[in-house]
């Protein structure tokens, strides 16, 4: 008898403990992003911050694996669950703001102009409609690393400016073995991992073909000079044969063999500063993309994870989530961001601070930020696949350039095209 | 426990306990059915319904579409290439794991001594992980790097291309799945090479035939459901093919050119990574479609009741 007062007793000050929270009106607003391990931990220090700034409010944290997440959200929504801020690649906002899900960031908490002032300018391609529907606390750029102990042996005195001196550099580094198989590779090539992003934003605008047009409904690239940019790249593997494709299988496989010692260069984003300081036993350094010429027009590919406002988030909640929005995107956010998780800031003011431009890792990704593109994606597994065929019907299937990249390019306008055919409806 | 024995017992509405047993029987039958219509049913009946809607994975609107899809899939040269290389996958795959499993099994069922240490041997490949095993094997490919092109430099042949050959991808990659299904498959035809009674061959040995006739008026014929199953069994595996193809060529999947690409590699594509479920849906329907018919094919055409 004793035993069940007792289950009586626990059992009503459990009930009556949420009843002490009573008096302040708490609005609970959820936050989702993909697991990504130093991200996750920043933002539950983050949230911790911030619920001590808005008593009122309490943030609920939640992360999936990144292969699932489309897939949890499109379960979670028709369902009614959901966040309330969520954090998404910046391709895919077009996909989100057609599917009705995310609503326009409120613009006397994030007038256009400030934005435009404020920020790098790539975080344009967040703008649809004339309405900016996402906002990143962090932005990634390309660069290239070398292993220095090769440049050594190779005597390459510095890392190359040019294209020329680049190709120059990697046949010097480039090994094969007596039968003509490469051990190392001067260039550690992947059209699949980041080579299509550098076809696409460095090598064909500075071999003189601009990728889309303006309105980014057409696919330009497929002129005399965009072939000869795509003739340079796939004469590396065919000519040169200074890099293979597929060389260390796998995703990230010219990273791994870059840090096993068997890729002299790879052009990367600055999200594998991380991996590559953890594994590479050479030593290493970062320098920006080179150019066609010495002082020639600069370019970069940029992108970003951005965060957005759903449409679930209404009434106090929506008031709770602008500010959590906020305080994700601050300029203090955003330092930590980069302490935490290696990526750069979006603040234009802190790419300016130059003790990161001098940081001998960060610099040269920074340095891109300015004049990087990011391209408007809207399939971007389609569109890369274009160009990783097109690379590989001139290396394996010998089709002259220009043929390669007008196929290619007709099968992305079509891409394209289904994408811009859908979007006019009201 | 207690309470069922006790309920039946108990005569309730006149059931006889033959009835009651089977009923409860029955009762317990149904859990797994039930189970097996959430996990396998609805989702297949599901799939049939976005296939002939529109629909990006994340919107709530799914407008129906009729049969949009399957035109748009009609159209699309890269199904038609899925579709084609599944087909070669089919044909090469089944035939080669056929007569090397056969061959094996005939070997095997002629040797006494180690005859369990060699099946277990060819087992082994058919219980390591698919993952695991592909990209080991993608190594061994590896154009610069493998060990198969060091074999081949070393007998003084040319390096190959391999997964990196359009030419020869495919059958690089059909090469992994055979080796991984030979165990399994000798294994059933050791079993069905078991089941024929020795009194055939006793009788026809008396009879004056010996070894290839033995083989194609005995065995062969009496290992003919052994044959059936494994044909059936096989084909589906090489229709549903996906793993081994998607690992093997993890950087560009189903590549170099298509080359490799599966149907239901691209279903996976086509839903997953470009968020278009109505066609990955309709190309599901069709694969479904597909198998049902060759199954129902081959079952029609290879069982051959067999009597002596």
């Amino acid at each position: 008898m004793k035993k069940v007062w007792a289950a009586i007793i626990i059992a009503a000050a459990v009930l009556a403990m949420p009843a002490a929270g009573i008096g302040q009106p708490r609005v609970t607003i959820t936050y989702w992003q993909y697991f990504f391990e130093s991200k996750v931990k920043l933002v539950d220090q983050l949230i911790a911050q911030f619920e001590a700034q808005y008593p009122g409010v309490k943030v609920a944290h939640e992360h999936f694996p990144y292969d699932a997440y489309n897939q949890k959200v499109a379960s979670a929504v028709p369902a009614g669950a959901g966040p309330d801020v969520i954090n998404l690649f910046y391709g895919w906002v077009p996909l989100y703001v057609d599917s009705g899900y995310l609503q326009p960031l409120p613009l006397d908490a994030f007038p256009p102009v400030q934005l435009e002032r404020d920020y790098v300018p790539m975080i344009r391609a967040s703008k649809l409609d004339g309405k900016y529907w996402a906002i990143p606390t962090a932005v990634r750029s390309l660069a290239m690393f070398y292993n220095a102990d090769l440049f050594r042996t190779a005597a390459v005195v510095r890392p190359p400016v040019t294209w020329e001196e680049f190709q120059a550099g990697a046949e010097r580094m480039t090994a094969r073995d007596d039968r003509g198989r490469i051990t190392t590779m001067g260039f550690g090539m992947a059209p699949s991992g980041q080579d299509h992003h550098l076809l696409r934003e460095v090598l064909f605008r500075q071999w003189g073909a601009a990728p889309y047009s303006a309105d980014n409904r057409r696919v330009t690239y497929a002129t005399a000079a965009g072939a000869e940019a795509l003739r340079w790249y796939t004469d590396l593997i065919t000519k040169s044969k200074v890099g293979a494709i597929d060389f260390f299988p796998g995703a990230g496989g010219y990273r791994s063999a870059f840090m096993a010692g068997r890729a002299g260069m790879i052009v990367d984003g600055s999200f594998a500063i991380g991996a590559i300081r953890r594994g590479t036993r050479a030593s290493w350094g970062v320098a920006p993309l080179p150019g066609r010429t010495v002082g020639g027009a600069p370019s970069n590919f940029g992108s970003y994870w951005v965060h957005g406002l759903t449409t679930r988030a209404v009434g106090p909640r929506r008031e709770a989530a602008i500010q959590f929005l906020k305080f994700l995107v601050s300029e203090q956010t955003q330092r930590l961001w980069l302490d935490a998780v290696g990526e750069l800031p979006a603040y234009k003011r802190l790419v300016d601070d130059p003790r990161l431009a001098a940081d001998p890792a960060m610099g040269p990704f920074v340095s891109a930020l300015p004049y990087a593109r990011t391209t408007f994606f809207v399939d971007e597994a389609a569109q890369r696949q274009v160009l990783v065929d097109a690379v590989n019907e001139v290396v394996l299937n010998n089709k002259p350039p220009r043929q390669a990249l007008e196929e290619a390019a007709a099968k992305e306008q079509k891409v394209l095209d289904e994408f811009w055919a859908k979007r006019k409806r009201p | 426990m207690a309470s069922q024995v006790a309920a039946a017992r108990l005569p309730r509405r006149g059931l006889r306990i033959g009835q009651q047993r089977a009923l409860w029987a029955y009762l317990f039958l149904a859990v797994p059915l039930l189970f097996f219509a959430a996990i396998r049913v609805l989702p297949a009946v599901s799939s049939l319904y976005i296939s002939v809607h529109e629909w990006n994975i994340i919107s709530p609107n799914r407008p129906y579409v009729g049969l949009a899809n399957f035109h748009t899939l009609a159209a699309d040269p890269r199904f038609a290439r899925a579709a084609v290389n599944t087909v070669r996958y089919v044909l090469v795959g089944i035939p080669a794991q056929m007569i090397l499993g056969l061959g094996l099994a005939l070997l095997l069922q002629r040797i006494v001594k180690l005859r369990g240490l060699f099946r277990a041997l060819y087992f082994m490949p058919f219980i390591t992980p698919i993952v695991a095993a592909s990209w080991v094997w993608q190594w061994m490919y590896s154009q610069h790097l493998g060990p198969l092109n060091k074999i081949l430099q070393a007998v003084g042949l040319p390096a190959q291309g391999f997964l990196r050959d359009p030419g020869q991808a495919l059958y690089a990659v059909a090469a992994m799945v055979v080796w991984q299904y030979l165990g399994f498959q000798v294994v059933i035809f050791l079993a069905g090479l078991e089941a024929i009674p020795r009194v055939y061959y006793e009788a026809a040995e008396v009879d004056g035939a010996t070894g290839w006739r033995l083989f194609w008026r005995i065995t062969l014929p009496l290992l003919n459901p052994t044959l059936v199953f494994s044909i059936v069994y096989g084909t589906i595996v090489y229709l549903q093919l996906f793993t081994q193809v998607l690992n093997m060529t993890f950087q560009d999947q189903g590549g170099p050119l298509a080359n490799t690409l599966t149907l239901v590699l691209y279903v996976y594509q086509l839903g997953f990574q470009r968020f278009k479920m109505g066609e990955a849906a309709a190309a599901t329907a069709i694969l479904f479609v597909v198998i049902l018919t060759i199954t129902l094919l081959q079952m029609k055409l290879l069982s051959k009741p067999v009597e002596y």
